[in-house]
């Protein structure tokens, strides 16, 4: 019972995945899929169990499957965000190259968007500031008092320098 | 014997510096010289004490003494003595003795150098940076100590790893290593982590004299700046060096035909570098104008903060996994210590807040002062997108209970604009004048290299119609290019008109006269090199994958590889060598033989891809051998063709010429920085 409902809710999503996009099917042209169509689609995705790693580059016994897999499921004329789907819901999201845009998920590519938005109002607030000061050493005379002899002390230090 | 010297003198170094600490913050408070100075001694003896251990695992490492559990890991009796002297830092016991061996080092040059000029400073750098040195001591020699033995304890399955003894255990020395981890045996690897940690703990030095300014609150005054300069440039280059090391080793040794794969360890490695050089700015308008006083602190606050991060993220693997982080205690451990670093910082930056105020204002907002204020803005920006790709994973696991994956999409979408900025800025700032801006005389400037720059995007993305963002890529490096040279012609034409010079000399002079200046255009022209490479590798990459029978042949971006066959040899290191033999040839033209490698490590298990390259300025053919059958009749390419990847090399290059001019030591510069010192001491008494 509990299969079936997993196959069945596959089966709607991949319904619903294969209104939502633009689909290719490979295998009407009669062309067994290349290593190049499956590496396209293993790309988009990242293998399920090792840390970090595209599943279009890991080398385990497992990616070797999952990369047959792929090749087997395009045979069957599956579309590649089909294949994409279909590893979402046995792996889960982090199966995702490219981090989803909703739910929680979304917060990934909001985040820095706001972040520019008020680095751009932060460097106008500084420059406005900085603007709205008088130039400090041409308008305000009134140097800080120093006693005479640091003066003197001074001066003779910098000539000594030169 | 040996093992227990270090240990000992480990422990001793443990001790001292953190008496280092607690006494130059006493002294310092109190303001007593008898305690500054005691703390002073034991700081310079830190840097001896830590050598000896440093000496006794290098020693170990290269006399084969496996009964050291680290000395078993990562060396092996199949690897060549240099390769066993490096494994130092091939693991993690080793590199973090290694990271607090380097801080103690220069914070023993700092102590030495700068105690007579900066005495008021001093306690504080000392607390600041013997806090740090004690903690990744102690790190040393409470979780992770490379002086750890094997010992063999009767029932147990397996060998135990013990400072001392345990009870009924017998010492246990194995007759071979497991050796070091095949993929590290590569000149960028072996490169990588000793310039990066000199780049991480090279940063410790002006963030020591920036928080000793605060607490003092000598930041009034930007004396730290200048007596910190050189250090900030000495580990911003190696931090860049690191990169590009690291860049090196993913491209020939991960086979994956890139250098930088958004990697969590790689971002932890780019978040520091991006905030430091945010900081090598910011500190020059401070220089010039006496502005970003403020900036320059919250950048040195963080650029260290993230080099800590960056050590933290490497050495624990808490982003791949939320349960690598209290396997140790080292996750904690670094966690809190971080935690303290960086708010401790923020409360001193706080409370002295109103000691960094701007000397002069802005007169225009398309000035000079104004594109700093933001590159500055644009590298933090960048810098948070890196930072919140990479934390991600993390905070999605901790609030949802989701694992999801944050790869190359995300950071190439969100990072590639701000880049473009930032890169585009740099053509364009330097044509701003300091202060004020006249309002038609940029234009002036600019359209010469804007001109350039459309004239050869048309002619190059004409010629090579892939990828529409790849037109705005050339346009933008070309432009930034033509920009910097149009620095350079400038100056060289003024000497010229001026002085009679001919091309050469005047060019010449004008790098020696205004080193740092035109140093520091160097830099940006090997920044924009890297741009080119990377604009490259994102749009003009080709790549191709098939099997192929002996005969046969694979072609892509109008190159041919035939197969002609497979060869099988034992090689050195103990490993087994397949190796393809293949005949590159261009539009039918035979160029050469690539051979690509699979490299077996029979001891270790692992297999190690070594790409055939034919490279060249404007492309690389990268040829890995995937697979092959049985009989070696057929096999299984990837190839690659990468568009000016050679450039990224070419720029880290440059980058590095341009910072050595940059800091070049010029007798007659320096009486000029001190002859500015009194000015400052007038306007601030």
């Amino acid at each position: 019972m509990h299969n079936l409902n997993r196959k069945l809710i596959l089966v709607l999503l991949i319904l619903l995945a294969s209104f939502l996009t633009v689909t290719v099917v490979y295998a009407q042209d009669g062309q067994p899929p290349t290593d190049n169509d499956v590496l396209r689609v293993a790309k988009q995705l990242y293998c399920p169990v090792c840390p970090n790693t595209p599943l279009d580059v890991c080398e385990t016994k497992a990616c070797l499957d999952w990369r047959a897999q792929i090749r087997d499921q395009l045979a069957q004329g599956w579309t590649d965000q089909q294949i994409i789907d279909y590893f979402v819901t046995q792996y889960g999201e982090r199966v995702l190259a490219e981090p989803q845009r909703k739910g929680f998920t979304s917060l990934v590519w909001f985040f820095p968007l706001i972040a520019v938005l008020l680095g751009i109002g932060i460097v106008y607030e500084v420059l406005k500031n900085w603007r709205a000061k008088k130039p400090a050493l041409a308008t305000s005379a009134p140097l800080p008092q120093i006693p005479d002899d640091i003066l003197k002390k001074i001066e003779r230090e910098i000539q000594e320098m030169d | 014997m040996l093992a227990d010297i270090g240990l000992i003198s480990l422990t001793i170094a443990f001790l001292f510096s953190l008496y280092a600490t607690i006494v130059s913050a006493y002294g310092g408070w109190r303001e007593r010289t008898v305690w500054v100075e005691s703390a002073r001694n034991a700081s310079l003896l830190v840097f001896p004490l830590l050598t000896i251990p440093v000496l006794v695992i290098v020693y170990s490492l290269y006399t084969f003494d496996f009964s050291l559990a680290y000395v078993y890991d990562v060396s092996s009796r199949a690897m060549s003595p240099f390769l066993r002297v490096t494994a130092l830092w091939g693991g993690q016991q080793g590199s973090v003795l290694f990271w607090a061996w380097l801080m103690a080092g220069f914070v023993t040059i700092v102590l030495l150098r700068k105690w007579d000029r900066d005495r008021e400073l001093m306690p504080w750098v000392t607390f600041v940076a013997m806090l740090t040195t004690a903690f990744f001591v102690g790190v040393v020699l409470f979780i992770t100590n490379p002086f750890m033995r094997l010992w063999h304890v009767p029932g147990a399955p397996e060998l135990t790893q013990a400072l001392f003894q345990p009870a009924n255990a017998m010492p246990y020395f194995p007759e071979d290593g497991n050796g070091l981890n095949p993929l590290l045996r590569h000149f960028g690897m072996i490169g990588h982590p000793p310039t990066t940690y000199l780049g991480f703990t090279g940063f410790v030095i002006p963030f020591a004299f920036a928080i000793a300014a605060l607490i003092t609150g000598q930041s009034r005054r930007d004396e730290w700046i200048l007596t910190t300069r050189r250090w900030t440039l000495f580990a911003w280059i190696f931090l860049s060096i690191g990169l590009v090391l690291g860049g090196r080793w993913a491209y020939d040794v991960l086979g994956w035909g890139g250098f930088w794969g958004w990697d969590p360890v790689e971002n932890a490695m780019l978040m520091p570098w991006l905030t430091g050089t945010a900081f090598l700015h910011s500190v020059m308008m401070t220089e010039k104008r006496g502005m970003m006083k403020k900036w320059n602190m919250v950048l040195i606050i963080l650029t260290y903060s993230l080099a800590l991060f960056g050590t933290f993220i490497t050495r624990t693997g808490v982003i791949s996994s939320v349960h690598a982080f209290a396997k140790t205690a080292l996750g904690p451990a670094f966690f809190a210590f971080i935690g303290i670093t960086f708010l401790g910082s923020l409360t001193i930056l706080y409370l002295r807040w109103d000691t960094l105020k701007s000397d002069h204002s802005l007169e225009s907002f398309v000035s000079r002062e104004a594109a700093f204020v933001l590159q500055n803005m644009l590298f933090l920006a960048v810098t948070f997108a890196v930072f919140w790709g990479t934390v991600f994973p993390l905070i999605s696991e901790l609030v949802t209970g989701t694992k999801i994956t944050v790869g190359p999409p995300y950071f190439q979408r969100v990072t590639g604009p701000i880049f473009f900025a930032l890169v585009l800025l740099m053509g364009v700032a330097p044509l701003f004048a300091w202060r004020k801006q006249a309002a038609r005389s940029p234009g002036k400037a600019i359209w010469i290299p804007f001109a350039a720059s459309l004239g050869f995007t048309a002619i190059w993305g004409f010629s090579h119609r892939i990828h529409p963002a790849s037109i705005f890529g050339l346009w933008l490096v070309t432009f930034t290019l033509s920009a910097i040279l149009a620095e350079f012609w400038k100056g060289i034409q003024a000497r010229h008109a001026t002085r009679g010079e001919n091309f050469v000399t005047a060019l010449f002079n004008l790098i020696s006269r205004n080193h740092r200046r035109y140093g520091g255009y160097i830099i940006h022209l090997g920044v924009v090199l890297i741009a080119m490479g990377v604009i490259g590798d994102a749009y003009f990459k080709q790549e191709t994958q098939g099997t192929v029978s002996q005969g046969e042949m694979l072609s892509v971006g109008g190159y041919q590889l035939e197969f002609q066959k497979l060869l099988g040899y034992p090689g050195s290191d103990g490993r087994e060598i397949v190796e393809a033999v293949l005949g590159l040839s261009q539009n039918g033209q035979p160029i050469r033989v690539l051979n690509p490698r699979r490299d077996y490590f029979v001891v270790q298990e692992q297999p190690v891809t070594v790409p055939g390259v034919y490279s060249t300025p404007g492309v690389d053919v990268y040829v890995m051998l995937v697979g092959w059958d049985d009989n070696g009749t057929s096999a299984t390419f990837k190839i690659y063709v990468n568009s000016l990847i050679n450039w990224v090399w070419i720029g880290g290059i440059v980058m590095i010429l341009g910072t050595i001019i940059a800091t070049w030591s010029n007798p007659a510069h320096r009486e000029a920085t001190y002859a500015f010192k009194p000015e400052i001491v007038i306007s601030h008494p």
